[in-house]
């Protein structure tokens, strides 16, 4: 019965939000309140039971991990900023977080997004048993990722044969790797419609198996 | 005598027939026999034998190396489980299973990367492993005391070569904001992009419809929200000059509070404190696909005439980027997220890509500082080109020369994925 049910506000609430491609109307809009105010519940309740609770108040009762009492001063003193007289105390808590993320993200970024690709485009012109398609495709790669380093150049003109050339291969460059990113997420999009549809032509009016 | 002669071989024949049956009938004994003993229960799984375990080197005293000697016979072993215990413990429940090995992967892993089961430095350990069959049964070898507790390390040997990266980007960015703040003149080349905030903030006054401005999804960890949050200030401070409407949703708790702080900021420096609307700048939700169905309402209620999407976006960017585009409004959206730029760029008026988002608050503030840094990031970019230039022409070296010096220079920058 439950099931029913649920399949039914399921396929009510999918074809509300879909209601949207006609024009905004009451339907949408209570389907976009719902799902706003019950996410953000949901949220606060998920982040609770499986962040506060187990992570720090479990700990902290059980009276050997005392030093996690300095993380939860500091995800307090996040609170004050309901109390204007204090509220400028919420600003630690923020400092120590955008620090520690970046000083912890400088090094991975540096190994991920620098030095990882470098690696990636010193790869060797021609090998033994390398197929024609290989050869061309890494001379492609190596002068498609020097053209469109060239166009991120911000502090030299876009002009004469290296930058203004080399910036203009980088663009088409880009985009044509972006062509091939779009028609590829476009596919796993469709994935998600196929898999609604299946909803509500399958477990809703039972017309598919 | 003749006679005699056959009737020996006939006597033979005579008492192998008889023997043959015995020896048939003693066969069909057996046999059953045999077959009764397969259909026995398993007595039991062959266990793997001697458990070593190592201080795993370059980290902070929270992982060890742990590797272990096969069973002899592995038929029937599904996998093994590895438990672990704090050395002296007597109680059984203190085991805890922190790995499941496939019986067909090397018997051996990393322990402590499971944050339930973490590694304390300085503790010793034991472990005791278990062959598992199909059905799950486990059938346990002996209990192995860690030769060894884990250590940390002060300095990470593999991350050498990041370092030496790192501390050679941020001098050149140091040393060309130093050289912008000694007064050098610096060019910046026009991005369009960019050059439409302006056009956009004023056609939206002009108007008189708000201005919708979404900081991404991501949290303030992420650079390109960073980034954004910059550019946000920049066009507070313009919008406030024109008393122009905001609308700044949010889906980061923490994002909702820098970006708070920035409008109030940038109402301030503009003189028009009075000016700023608390409500202008609010938490929704942090749910992906409900933030998404709160702000395309907005935008078809609303209205605005301007939408800005600067930041991290995932796949909901076509979704805003398109609403935004039914409702009428002029957009400029701006992301480092691959994946997601050909959407903008479909449905967008002006897009930054990548970078240009990052170079977008120095092109607004026109401080010598960060354009000085915006220099600086262009010399790193000039030193990646030239290492990419030396490996091509070592490369087509080792073509011509048969030598193989790429191999070298690719060493010199290789970073281990897992050091």
């Amino acid at each position: 019965m439950y099931d029913i049910i649920g399949i039914w506000v399921g396929a009510f609430f999918t074809l509300a939000i879909y209601s949207f491609l006609y024009k905004e109307n009451p339907i949408y809009r209570l389907a976009e309140h719902l799902v706003v105010g019950i996410s953000a519940g949901y949220g606060m309740a998920i982040t609770y039971q499986i962040t506060v609770k187990p992570r720090l108040i479990d700990p902290l009762l059980s009276g050997d991990h005392w030093i996690l009492l300095i993380p939860g001063i500091l995800g307090l003193l996040y609170i004050t900023r309901f109390i204007p007289r204090i509220s400028w105390l919420s600003r630690y808590p923020i400092g120590f977080y955008m620090g520690t993320a970046m000083g912890v993200g400088f090094p991975l970024t540096m190994k991920a997004n620098v030095l990882r690709q470098l690696e990636g485009a010193m790869v060797p012109l021609y090998q033994s048993g390398m197929a024609w398609y290989e050869v061309t495709g890494n001379i492609v790669m190596i002068l498609g990722t020097l053209a469109a380093l060239i166009y991120f150049f911000f502090s030299k003109p876009h002009k004469g044969l290296f930058f203004g050339t080399g910036s203009k291969i980088g663009i088409w460059v880009i985009m044509v790797g972006f062509g091939a990113t779009f028609g590829f997420t476009v596919m796993g999009r469709i994935s998600l419609l196929i898999g609604r549809i299946q909803y509500l032509l399958g477990d809703w009016l039972h017309l598919i198996e | 005598m003749r006679k005699n002669w056959i009737v020996v071989p006939a006597l033979m024949i005579l008492l192998l027939l008889p023997a043959l049956s015995v020896a048939q009938s003693v066969d069909e004994i057996l046999t059953p026999a045999a077959e009764v003993q397969l259909e026995q229960p398993d007595p039991g799984l062959d266990v793997p034998g001697t458990i070593t375990v190592l201080d795993r080197k370059n980290d902070a005293g929270d992982l060890l190396v742990v590797s272990f000697e096969q069973p002899l016979y592995t038929d029937g072993i599904f996998a093994y489980n590895v438990y672990r215990r704090v050395a002296g413990e007597s109680d059984a429940e203190a085991w805890n299973l922190v790995e499941i090995i496939p019986a067909d992967e090397p018997p051996e892993f990393i322990d402590g990367y499971d944050p339930e089961y973490p590694i304390n430095s300085g503790v010793l350990y034991e472990y005791r492993i278990a062959s598992v069959n199909i059905d799950g049964e486990e059938f346990f070898g002996p209990v192995f005391e860690a030769g060894t507790v884990s250590v940390g390390e002060i300095y990470h040997t593999g991350k050498t070569r990041v370092l030496i990266a790192g501390g050679l980007f941020i001098f050149l960015i140091f040393y060309y904001f130093a050289k912008a703040q000694r007064g050098a003149k610096m060019y910046l080349r026009p991005i369009a992009g960019i050059e439409a905030i302006d056009e956009a903030i004023g056609r939206a006054t002009e108007m008189g419809k708000p201005i919708l401005y979404v900081p991404g999804l991501s949290s303030i960890a992420d650079v390109a929200t960073i980034a954004s949050l910059t550019i946000l200030g920049r066009v507070a401070k313009k919008i406030a000059v024109y008393q122009t409407p905001l609308i700044v949703p949010n889906r980061d708790p923490i994002v909702f509070t820098v970006a708070e702080e920035v409008v109030k900021q940038a109402y301030l420096e503009a003189g028009r404190p009075d000016a700023y609307d608390p409500d202008s700048v609010f938490f929704l939700t942090t749910s992906q696909f409900a933030f998404v169905a709160g702000v395309n309402g907005m935008m078809m209620r609303e209205k605005p005439a301007t939408n800005f999407y600067l930041g991290m976006f995932w796949a909901e960017s076509l979704l805003l980027a398109e609403t935004g585009s039914l409702s009428g409004a002029i957009q400029i959206a701006g992301t480092d997220a691959v994946t997601q730029l050909p959407f903008f760029i479909t449905t967008c008026d002006y897009t930054l890509i990548g970078e240009e988002l990052y170079a977008a608050s120095a092109y607004l503030g026109q401080e010598p500082k960060q354009i000085g840094a915006l220099k600086g990031q262009d010399a790193c970019k000039g030193i990646i080109m030239g290492f990419i230039t030396v490996a091509l022409i070592f490369g087509i070296i080792d073509v011509v020369a048969n030598t193989h010096i790429l191999d070298w220079l690719r060493d010199l920058v290789t970073s281990p994925i897992m050091e």
